[in-house]
């Protein structure tokens, strides 16, 4: 198409060069296509596809005595108004609300003081706080449950030193708390990594500076680190909020030691899987996973805008 | 020199947005990795639904043989597949592994809704027929020759596996309860075996009296079938429910002989007379087997659960006896649990699974090996009519025969259970309203009808007419 253009229009020398590397560019990004078609194809076929086959099943509503009908939206009229669901998105948006903050703090802090060590000990700190997130998660949450047991766990050891009674981290009243310290243990040690790569991309002759100024260890890396690498912050506390309101593998896996404090609605994740896989209702599932969705995606983007200054990724 | 540099470091932190980006996408990715996990056992089976041994956990013996394949998690059962195979010449099991109980129906239930990817025959716990039934996912025998075997299992047994005029599974093994008791703990704490609840209440005590940190036993929250089995023996019929009207159910969960199981047994936790421990978890199974409760409530499948269990305490000295009753004068025998062989309505040849299922466990040798090596009790009338059954010395009892003791009786005495069409639905609910009472939230009374309020809502949701 481009070639009958350029056979069509007669044309003076500069704007036919001007012309001929538009042609170029043309054929260059076709090709530019090409080599992105398999991961287009891959793409649309596990991801585009599956999502508006979803979307579609979730317009229907199939019931164990009736079958299947077209309902339109009434799916997400009533997931909006279902308690269970509704329950689970204050949980997951309450857990986001303490987690986030707990888990950046820590892995800030920790990557602050490892930015100014530079011996082995180090390094191998840096190595240590990050393996827990090379666990698999299905394999830390069993670790967990191991260690949170009763019986098998150390907490009734050491709570017997004192005479005491050991409480049972995934009990109603404690499961939030246990939940909260399985999930920063896993994740801390990946967010360091990148405040701590974010951090050894400064120039550090800023730092020069500062101390020449006067800048002590802790105003350098609360007025001068901190600030430079607010965009890499945002990062994180965007990846956490979707993950969190996501939350699933930890309590699946915690459900089985736990089936009480931990129910079938414990988060929107849970309640979608319980539903499509147990209770065998997969058009009102996709219904709970789009409107997880929704809740995911107005969250993110709304902190996204509240923070698009400091972020940089406007 | 400066500029190379700040290139540089730029260019780092593009590398770790791009590393932390392929993390992320991991990290999602591990986090479905549950719904992951459930779809490898699918293509597995796909896989053998192809043909070929290639995809089957045992060996073919006849190769060009027709190929049934089968789903189920019986112990022992590879010597009962192998036993079929060699002495049949026209069909084959290929037999695959896919997951125990609830594993297991989450597979069958997406190749349900898929329409495809379902086993010919697969292994069902009797309380779910109901729930496959309802979404015709498996199919009526009647005309496959399901009634050339229905005289070797009892009509309670057979009731139970029909459906309106259909016959919708083979009965397997069953699981009528008994009381199995730590003789060597009753012995030091002085406690007589108890035969009627008030009796085992007064026990609890005892035993608490003596100074032992020993629970009588676990009320298990998350019992689901086992609570309903101690339900059903003051009187509880939870549903009425029949094939030839599907979409009428009645939901009677609040019942008084509901209440009155749920408040004994709250009264005897409040008084701190028994465990509250969640079932089925690592730490149940160690405190079972090492001295952790006197007494397991349990189907006639419990003693081989149990001989399993690791860390047993050697000293353990386990005897077998009938269920307690409510009223001695007239016994109640009720079952928790006990499966069947299903043919799915995806069976590629209904005859030759048919055909599985019937025969499967219909000869004296497989059951010599379900019994033995599997500890199934079986539901087939030959086997369990015998004199071998009946005189079987179980050495782990002592040399006890528990058969002809215990669950040869609780057996006969069943008279059968009618589950729903949404039992899964029904479960969770039942869970986490004796969990609620069990934390003190709300009286046995109140757990009992909110459940009954939950269960009927669901049911009205689903398009049935409760009555």
């Amino acid at each position: 198409m481009s070639q009958t253009l350029i056979v069509e229009i007669p044309a003076g020398g500069h704007s036919k060069r001007r012309r001929r590397r538009r042609t170029v560019e043309r054929s260059r990004q076709r090709f530019g296509y090409l080599f992105v078609s398999p991961f287009m194809l891959v793409f649309a076929a596990f991801l585009i596809v599956p999502l508006i086959y979803a979307f579609w099943m979730s317009l229907h509503t199939k019931t164990l005595a009736l079958g299947e009908h077209f309902t339109g939206l009434d799916n997400y009229a009533q997931a909006f108004s279902d308690p269970q669901f509704l329950h689970g998105v204050s949980f997951v948006v309450r857990f986001s609300l303490v987690l986030i903050p707990v888990q950046m703090l820590v892995s800030l802090v920790v990557a602050l003081v490892l930015d100014t060590l530079t011996d082995r000990l180090a390094r191998f700190a840096r190595l240590m706080i990050f393996v827990p997130y090379a666990v698999p998660v299905v394999i830390g949450a069993m670790m967990w449950g191991f260690l949170y047991s009763p019986r098998f766990g150390p907490l009734a050891d050491i709570f017997g030193v004192f005479g005491a009674e050991a409480p049972f981290p995934l009990s109603p009243d404690n499961v939030f708390a246990g939940l909260l310290n399985v999930v920063t243990w896993q994740w801390a040690g990946y967010y360091m990594i990148i405040i701590y790569a974010a951090l050894r991309a400064i120039d550090p002759s800023v730092y020069e500076a500062a101390r020449m100024d006067g800048a002590n260890g802790r105003q350098i890396a609360v007025r001068i680190k901190v600030p430079m690498i607010s965009s890499a912050l945002v990062l994180i506390l965007v990846f956490a909020l979707i993950g969190t309101l996501q939350f699933f593998t930890e309590p699946q896996i915690l459900r089985s030691v736990a089936a009480g404090s931990i129910d079938a609605a414990f988060t929107p994740n849970i309640y979608a899987f319980t539903t499509a896989f147990s209770y065998a209702q997969f058009n009102y599932a996709s219904a709970i996973s789009f409107a997880l969705g929704a809740v995911v995606f107005v969250g993110s983007y709304l902190f996204l805008f509240l923070t698009r200054k400091k972020s940089g990724l406007t | 020199m400066r500029s190379i540099r700040g290139s540089r470091s730029h260019r780092r932190g593009w590398v770790a947005a791009g590393i932390s980006a392929v993390m992320v996408v991991t990290a999602l990715t591990a986090c479905s990795g549950g719904g992951t996990t459930e779809g490898t056992g699918s293509t597995e089976s796909a896989a053998a639904d192809g043909g070929g041994s290639g995809g089957c956990t045992n060996e073919i013996k006849v190769p060009g043989a027709e190929q049934v394949t089968v789903w189920a998690w019986y112990p022992a059962f590879e010597g009962v597949v192998d036993l079929f195979n060699t002495t049949h010449s026209d069909v084959q099991i290929c037999w695959s592994n896919a997951g125990q109980g609830n594993d297991e129906y989450t597979k069958f239930s997406t190749t349900i809704e898929a329409g495809t990817g379902a086993p010919d025959v697969i292994m069902l716990e009797t309380e779910v027929l109901p729930s496959f039934i309802i979404r015709d996912g498996l199919m009526d025998l009647t005309p496959y020759g399901a009634d050339e075997v229905k005289q070797n299992y009892s009509p309670g047994v057979w009731a139970d596996h029909s459906n309106g005029d259909g016959v919708y599974a083979i009965p397997v093994d069953g699981g009528p309860m008994g009381m199995l008791y730590r003789q060597d703990i009753f012995d030091a704490a002085g406690i007589s075996v108890p035969t009627t609840w008030d009796e085992f209440a007064v026990a609890a005590q005892q035993l608490k009296d003596s100074g032992s940190d020993v629970m009588l036993t676990d009320f298990m929250t998350n019992g689901r079938a086992y609570l309903q089995a101690l339900f059903a023996q003051a009187g509880s019929e939870p549903y009425i429910f029949d094939g030839a009207t599907p979409t009428d159910v009645q939901i009677n969960l609040n019942d008084d002989g509901t209440k009155k199981v749920l408040n004994y047994w709250l009264d005897l936790v409040d008084k701190g007379l028994v465990a509250t421990d969640d079932g089925f978890t690592t730490d149940y199974n160690t405190k079972l087997v090492s001295g952790g409760y006197a007494v397991y409530l349990a189907a006639a499948w419990g003693p081989g659960y149990l001989a399993g269990l690791e860390g047993a305490d050697p000293n353990a000295v386990w005897r077998a006896a009938p269920l307690p009753q409510w009223d001695a004068s007239n016994p109640v025998q009720v079952n928790w649990g006990g499966s069947a062989f299903a043919v799915t309505s995806q069976a590629k040849n209904p005859e030759a699974a048919a055909l599985v299922a019937k025969e499967i466990f219909g000869t004296e040798e497989a059951w010599t090996i379900g019994i033995e090596q599997g500890a199934l009790f079986p539901l087939w009338l030959p086997i369990l009519e015998s004199d071998y059954f009946r005189d079987l010395a179980y050495p782990f009892f002592g040399g006890q025969k528990i058969n002809q003791d215990v669950f040869l009786e609780a057996s006969a005495g069943y008279a059968g259970f009618t589950f729903s069409p949404f039992q899964n639905f029904a479960y969770d609910k039942l869970t986490e309203q004796v969990f609620a009472a069990v934390q003190g939230e709300k009286d046995g009374n109140q757990a009992a009808d909110d459940l009954q309020q939950q269960v009927v809502d669901y049911a009205t949701s689903q398009g049935f007419t409760v009555n």
